[in-house]
């Protein structure tokens, strides 16, 4: 890379995105913001039940999480696609991937496995592990 | 990587070879403190991080599996004290953006402000690891003891492991203190900050996914 003035070379370390890790006011308080409003109102479902059935709230609980996380990543970890001239979002994406084969595989394997075994007697489920 | 040479004599050749348009007596590679030798460290950090993110993940997994294991003992619904963990989940919340601001007085080197907001994330973080002892502690005087059920054993294994990292993370935070205090707000310091930083507000998104797939979902099963 060629010499640069030292206005130029700020300007230049913001094009590539190095404000990595560093985020603004804004970027945190609206995080937090939305956060908040993301967590209560999963805790509000759970503990009141204004829907009577479990599994509407249950859906609404994972939605909930799933873009809290979302929040959580863009304000506060900073992830986007030209930090690090892309890598921690390609690291990021690719956890993402292994994080659902290993959780969602491993409740599918197990659940068919539990289903296909031997019916137990109830007093021994009583002291299975 | 822009690196402008030192001007002396012996470097003189390079210099004019270049034609600099202004003369700078240090190596800018400090000023650019992310790009050098930090630019690597942030990226295999957040690589740390995501393969940590993957212990987790197997965790959280056997957790699953395990989760309606109760052989014959408490439930969720019967032992978790949802109050309790909201509570804590929002002090970890709190704790995240005051790490936030802590990052945000760093960055113009203002090293009492950036002291200040890291001593009141620590305070918090411990705050939150007491209230999560208090729980176990009553835990196990109901008798829900890791050793009662697959699903006691999965929940104390996966919540345990978070607030063992939530103590690190404070370990980290009273170091950097310190280190703040000999040295300064050097590059270094910075650099180790923004690896705290990411670290802190990753251990706040795990967090996530333990209140909602552990207790919330846990008591509406």
């Amino acid at each position: 890379m060629s010499i640069h003035s030292e206005a130029n070379l700020d300007a230049e370390l913001h094009a590539h995105g190095d404000t990595h890790g560093h985020g603004s006011m804004r970027s945190y308080l609206l995080g937090f913001a939305l956060s908040v409003i993301l967590t209560a109102v999963p805790f509000w479902l759970v503990m009141t039940r204004p829907i009577a059935s479990p599994g509407v709230i249950a859906a609404f609980v994972i939605v909930f999480a799933a873009l809290q996380i979302l929040v959580h990543t863009i304000c506060f970890l900073h992830v986007n696609s030209q930090a690090e001239g892309g890598w921690t979002l390609m690291a990021y994406l690719f956890t993402g991937v292994l994080l659902l084969i290993t959780i969602a595989g491993s409740l599918w394997i197990m659940y068919h496995l539990n289903s296909n075994m031997m019916p137990m007697p109830t007093g021994q489920i009583a002291n299975a592990p | 990587m822009a690196v402008r040479w030192r001007r002396g004599p012996e470097a003189m050749a390079t210099v004019t070879e270049q034609t600099l348009p202004d003369p700078t007596f240090h190596l800018v590679e400090a000023h650019s403190h992310e790009h050098g030798s930090g630019g690597g460290t942030m990226l295999g950090f957040w690589i740390y991080l995501m393969s940590d993110a993957l212990l987790f993940a197997a965790m959280f997994a056997s957790f699953g599996v395990l989760s309606t294991s109760y052989a014959g003992g408490p439930t969720p619904r019967e032992i978790f004290e949802l109050p309790l963990v909201a509570l804590n989940t929002a002090i970890l919340l709190v704790s995240s953006i005051t790490f936030g601001f802590a990052m945000l007085a760093m960055e113009p080197g203002k090293i009492r402000a950036t002291q200040a907001w890291l001593l009141v994330t620590a305070v918090l973080g411990a705050s939150f690891v007491g209230v999560e002892l208090y729980e176990f502690g009553s835990l196990i005087a109901e008798g829900a003891t890791p050793q009662r059920s697959g699903f006691l054993s999965g929940f104390f294994s996966l919540v345990s492991l978070h607030g063992l990292h939530v103590t690190a993370g404070i370990v980290w935070i009273v170091v950097m203190l310190v280190q703040i205090g000999q040295r300064g707000l050097i590059v270094e310091n910075k650099r180790r900050l923004m690896c705290l930083g990411m670290f802190w507000h990753f251990l706040d998104v795990v967090w996530i996914g333990v209140f909602t797939f552990v207790y919330l979902l846990g008591v509406l099963r």
